[in-house]
């Protein structure tokens, strides 16, 4: 990755960028080439999380329209039916249902959308804020790296769940708060790679030729620095958004997530634990359905960490 | 040598500072994230002027920087005001629910050695096979999974059908076994998995080739050398887990309604009981720093290489 003109430093960097972003960008014929090669070397285990990740993307996204019934309504004649394949089930209701007589599955299916729209958009939150503390830490240095690294080290120095339900206690519940109190947990990890990152990539050819040429620190930031400093961010990201997954699960376990009618398979955990001698798969469906996730994601970030072997 | 050392001691302390003047002021500010903190003490019915009572009262009136100021004297002193609900100090009751939590957590540490490190050791010393491949199923289900989630699947299985174990309460040890397992699953999970890779590394270094090369029996060569040195960041890890081991203990103890401080937290927010969250934050705050502290001194007296490096 050295390049000794900028403009041929420029085109190096927008194909790690489109190496970042994923085949939708623009690509010249042998970046796809040299992309499909080692997309193809990845381990299984990428793809079947990968696999995991996009079926519950794919639930959560049409879930009305997946749903066999509207997920709120109750039909109390119908209430703690079993499971289809045990006496007393009925396939209109696959998986059973509660104690509202409120079908399980399409509750699980809706309740996938609380659990993908924190998952992705807590990482993004804090992606978007390690990104930008951790490039201004490793470029600008000095006193702003002095604080930043700072900071750093305080936030690790305190467990991340822990804090997550002080605040949302204090603050109030909803999907909003969520997301936002598990990104502000979780940007350390981001900005100690892009830190990294930047201080080494802040010396290259690459970087000095373009301030030599006068590019303004923005945008020298933006399209030369960013793009370069994406592809190590995404091993993290994949396992950090198990790690939110999991985070809003307790969350919403303990009453301090969405709150109802909204599903979401933390509180539905809660809610099957009271009803759990006579109606186990309230409780126990909605908690596979978290692992499945998780896994999903762990098996994800371990095969693209494995990516080289 | 003694020099570096006591750089690195002071660099730490210094560090111990910042974070416990973060933690304080983040534990300062929890009360004014809900909005207004009268509110929560004054009644829905009561009048305006009994509002600015309280509001006095409480000296909520003064500018922020002069009640934080006023929080941490008394904080200094051990004083972290009255629990709203309880009328009680609020870290009297948290230090009162203290031992219950360590006493979890220390079991669940222990569970955490005693099964983890064996796992480890098992499977990194025949990487590759079946058995090997059993344990990283395992251990990475273990680390998976929902610990609420396992939780109440432990709860059905041996309290609910089998009727084997007690599921709620810390009165005999035999309480304490289905949450000790609860919240140490994923912290044997990932200690065995940095066992394994770490074994498997060290495995390949040039001292253990030449221990074999002079005839030692393998074992030993185990045992001698490569387990020593595994064991430089699987007992920091260890360490990092006591603290996590802490702070999970808020779901763990309210599955199993262990009365524990992280139990006592969700009465606090149930209640709105600010003051008796705060105190468990800044206790549970406190020893993990401390935990972190000591880790970072045991590190280094294990491995002379590391030092606060800049």
């Amino acid at each position: 990755m050295t390049a000794t003109n900028p403009a041929s430093s420029n085109r190096s960097a927008s194909s790690l960028a489109a190496r970042a972003v994923g085949p939708a960008a623009q690509s010249s014929p042998t970046d796809a080439l040299r992309r499909s090669r080692r997309m193809v070397q990845r381990p299984a285990q990428f793809w079947v999380g990968l696999a995991i990740i996009l079926f519950i993307l794919v639930v959560a996204v049409f879930a009305e329209q997946l749903a066999p019934h509207d997920y709120t309504k109750q039909t109390l004649t119908m209430a703690m039916r079993p499971p289809a394949w045990m006496e007393g089930g009925d396939w209109s209701y696959p998986l059973g249902t509660d104690r509202l007589g409120r079908d399980l599955l399409s509750r699980l299916m809706v309740g996938a959308r609380v659990s993908t729209a924190v998952g992705v958009f807590s990482v993004l939150l804090g992606g978007a804020i390690g990104i930008v503390l951790g490039m201004t830490a490793g470029y600008f240095g000095g006193w702003a790296d002095r604080i930043i690294t700072r900071l750093m080290d305080i936030q690790l120095s305190f467990p991340p769940v822990f804090l997550a339900i002080a605040i949302i206690a204090a603050l109030g519940q909803s999907l909003t708060n969520l997301i936002v109190v598990l990104g502000l947990v979780s940007w350390v990890q981001y900005a100690r790679v892009t830190r990294g990152q930047t201080l080494s990539l802040r010396g290259q050819e690459f970087v000095l030729a373009a301030q030599a040429i006068g590019v303004g620190t923005g945008r020298l930031l933006l399209r030369h620095l960013l793009p370069s400093v994406l592809p190590p961010l995404a091993v993290i990201a994949t396992v950090n958004m198990s790690a939110m997954i999991l985070n809003e699960a307790a969350l919403s376990f303990l009453g301090l997530g969405v709150q109802p009618p909204t599903p979401a398979w933390g509180s539905m955990v809660a809610e099957g634990r009271a009803v759990m001698s006579v109606a186990w798969w309230n409780a126990v469906f909605p908690g596979a359905a978290i692992a499945l996730f998780v896994i999903g994601g762990n098996l994800m970030g371990d095969g693209l960490t494995r990516r080289r072997r | 040598m003694r020099c570096a050392m006591s750089d690195y001691l002071v660099r730490r302390v210094q560090h111990l500072f910042w974070v416990l003047l973060a933690v304080s002021i983040l534990v300062f500010l929890l009360i004014h994230l809900s909005g207004d903190p009268v509110r929560l003490l004054a009644p829905l019915d009561a009048t305006p002027e009994d509002v600015e009572r309280i509001r006095a009262l409480y000296g909520l009136d003064q500018p922020l920087i002069v009640q934080y100021w006023r929080f941490l004297l008394n904080a200094l002193q051990g004083d972290l005001g009255e629990s709203f609900r309880y009328n009680q100090p609020a870290l009297g009751m948290v230090l009162q629910k203290l031992p219950a939590t360590i006493r979890l957590a220390l079991f669940s540490l222990a569970l955490t050695i005693v099964l983890g490190i064996p796992l480890g050791v098992w499977a990194g010393t025949r990487p590759n096979s079946a058995g090997d491949w059993v344990v990283s199923v395992l251990t990475f289900v273990g680390i998976s999974i929902p610990s609420f989630w396992l939780g109440i699947m432990l709860i059905l299985i041996f309290a609910d059908r089998w009727r084997v174990l007690p599921s709620s309460g810390d009165a005999t040890w035999r309480h304490m076994i289905l949450p000790g397992i609860t919240l140490s699953v994923y912290s044997i999970g990932l200690i065995s998995r940095l066992v394994r890779s770490t074994l498997i590394e060290t495995m390949q270094q040039d001292y253990v080739r030449t221990a074999r090369a002079k005839g030692l029996p393998e074992r030993l060569v185990l045992y001698r050398h490569a387990l020593r040195n595994t064991m430089i960041p699987t007992v920091t890890v260890l360490g990092l887990q006591l603290g996590g081991l802490l702070g999970g203990s808020v779901v763990v103890e309210s599955v199993f309604a262990w009365p524990g401080v992280g139990w006592l937290m969700l009465q606090g927010i149930q209640n709105r009981d600010l003051p008796l969250v705060r105190a468990v934050v800044l206790v549970i705050g406190l020893a993990f720093v401390i935990i972190n502290f000591a880790v970072d001194l045991i590190y280094t007296r294990l491995d002379p290489r590391i030092r606060l490096d800049k």
